[in-house]
């Protein structure tokens, strides 16, 4: 036994082997992607960049209950409200400082109408920090431009909850 | 007037053969890469330029911009020239390399025994960047690359002897010469399998990358280095990787000959041929880098001194002994 192992040293099998699967790999189909050509399946669960949503007619949804507000670990969210000439009550400013959030989703598990919500998008970096904090007008921006796809994402993710 | 035109055809010859050497470098660095990361099955820098070949140069413009720092309390003479050191003694070297019968720089009887001091001096630069640092890892990287790259120099000075009993001539053109009828990796090919794995441990290459371990040194004796330095100690350690590949070639691999006395091969220019043979052993390095672990240090030094030394000592002594029995000594010795 002792003689193999000691044969096997001398002549570097284990090395020519671990040299002919190394070959052999390379041939193999790539695990990785293109990145920023190709992308990844994004799960509708994702929690990616925050997005404020309108009802179809147009109207904001959030009702500046402060849910979101309460329930953030991070203290990300800041919300201002008053009473609009309707008589509803609607928020006047909405921020959010994505540099103090953490992505964990419980502002969008907190809202009662399906407001705020964390959208598929994870490609918002900036060049700047002033960039990272949201206002109400950027929040709502996103949300039009997502829409589609953040209905898709509650609608598919709606039986789990 | 008479002598300033020799210089300045001196200084063409010498840009002629560092320029591509230079580039060269750059490309390896890709290729190194890019085998690791096949091997890996990821897709490795393949976005700037085709197939991504010049992200070497990417990366190159990006280290001119970086700032360079020098830490206060090191010292900053030897600490910027060790980088500097590095590099020309990885170049320098390249003077002696025949690209074909005619085309070398200096045709110098003791081409080999340059080529051998010059990749020794090789360590100055590295221990005097971990001294001039100032700083724990550093320091500590250079202990180990000075101990390792001195014991495993000494086996490849006794693997040279091997080849020069067969050659007679210390001259790297007649070394290429004389492997006419058969390269000397037949013969030698234990000798040569020694020379390939010192030559991983004398370029700290994995898995013999001891000096800048980076899980117990963090970058050994580069972690103060940054910018421009950094990327100089690393085009010198990729210069030095390419000389030891073209020492292989020249050595054992016949140079720039052929592999068989055919015209159709005689039509690949010779110098293609050494270069052909310098990638194929680059390859093997860089498929070598992916495969195995790294040696812990006690291994490393056991592997140098207690069984590559005594293994070509007695090797030496083989040859010697077989050309000396069937009368075969070269003319020249």
């Amino acid at each position: 036994m002792k003689i193999s192992r000691l044969l096997k040293t001398i002549f570097m099998i284990d090395f020519a082997t671990g040299l002919l699967i190394a070959i052999k790999e390379i041939f193999k189909s790539k695990k990785t992607i293109n990145y920023p050509f190709e992308k990844g399946q994004v799960s509708p669960r994702a929690r990616g960049e925050h997005a404020l949503r309108r009802y179809p007619n147009g109207e904001e949804r959030c009702i500046a209950c402060k849910l979101c507000e309460a329930v953030c670990p991070a203290q990300a969210i800041t919300i201002e409200s008053s009473e609009r000439e309707d008589g509803s009550r609607k928020t006047t400013r909405y921020d959010i400082d994505m540099l103090k959030c953490i992505y964990c989703g419980l502002c969008e598990e907190s809202c009662p109408v399906d407001a705020i919500v964390q959208g598929p998008n994870f490609e918002f970096a900036t060049e700047t920090r002033e960039e990272l904090y949201y206002n109400k007008e950027k929040l709502l921006e996103n949300g039009d431009r997502w829409e589609n796809i953040l209905a898709a994402n509650i609608k598919a993710d709606n039986p789990y909850r | 007037m008479e002598t300033l035109n020799l210089l300045f055809n001196e200084i063409y010859k010498i840009l002629f053969l560092l320029i591509p050497v230079l580039v060269t470098v750059a490309m390896i660095v890709w290729l190194d890469r890019r085998v690791w990361a096949l091997v890996q099955k990821r897709r490795g820098p393949n976005v700037v330029g085709p197939f991504g070949l010049l992200q070497s140069l990417a990366d190159a413009l990006k280290y001119i911009f970086k700032e360079i720092i020098i830490p206060a309390s090191s010292n900053k003479v030897i600490f910027i020239l060790a980088p500097i050191i590095t590099m020309t003694l990885a170049l320098v070297a390249w003077a002696v390399i025949p690209f074909s019968e005619n085309l070398v720089l200096s045709d110098i009887n003791v081409g080999i025994l340059y080529l051998f001091a010059v990749s020794s001096l090789g360590v100055y630069g590295i221990i005097m960047g971990g001294w001039a640092s100032n700083s724990k890892y550093p320091f500590l990287g250079a202990i180990r690359s000075a101990a390792q790259m001195v014991s495993y120099e000494v086996s490849i000075g006794v693997i040279i002897i091997n080849v020069l009993l067969c050659v007679g001539s210390l001259n790297l053109t007649d070394i290429v010469l004389a492997q006419q009828n058969t390269w000397f990796v037949l013969p030698l090919f234990p000798m040569f399998v020694i020379f390939f794995i010192s030559a991983l441990a004398e370029t700290n290459r994995p898995p013999f990358d001891l000096p800048e371990a980076e899980a117990e040194l963090v970058a050994g004796y580069q972690t103060e280095y940054s910018g421009m330095m950094y990327a100089m100690f690393w085009l010198g350690e990729y210069a030095n990787i390419l000389l030891m590949c073209a020492m292989g070639s020249i050595l054992f691999l016949g140079g720039w000959l052929s592999p068989f006395d055919i015209e159709i091969l005689s039509f690949i220019p010779a110098p293609f041929w050494l270069i052909f043979k310098i990638l194929f052993l680059f390859i093997l390095f860089a498929l070598v880098k992916a495969i195995v672990p790294r040696y812990r240090y006690d291994q490393l030094m056991k592997l140098g001194w207690k069984i590559f030394l005594p293994f070509s000592l007695i090797w030496v002594v083989l040859t010697a002994g077989y050309l000396l029995y069937f009368n075969l000594l070269p003319s020249q010795l």
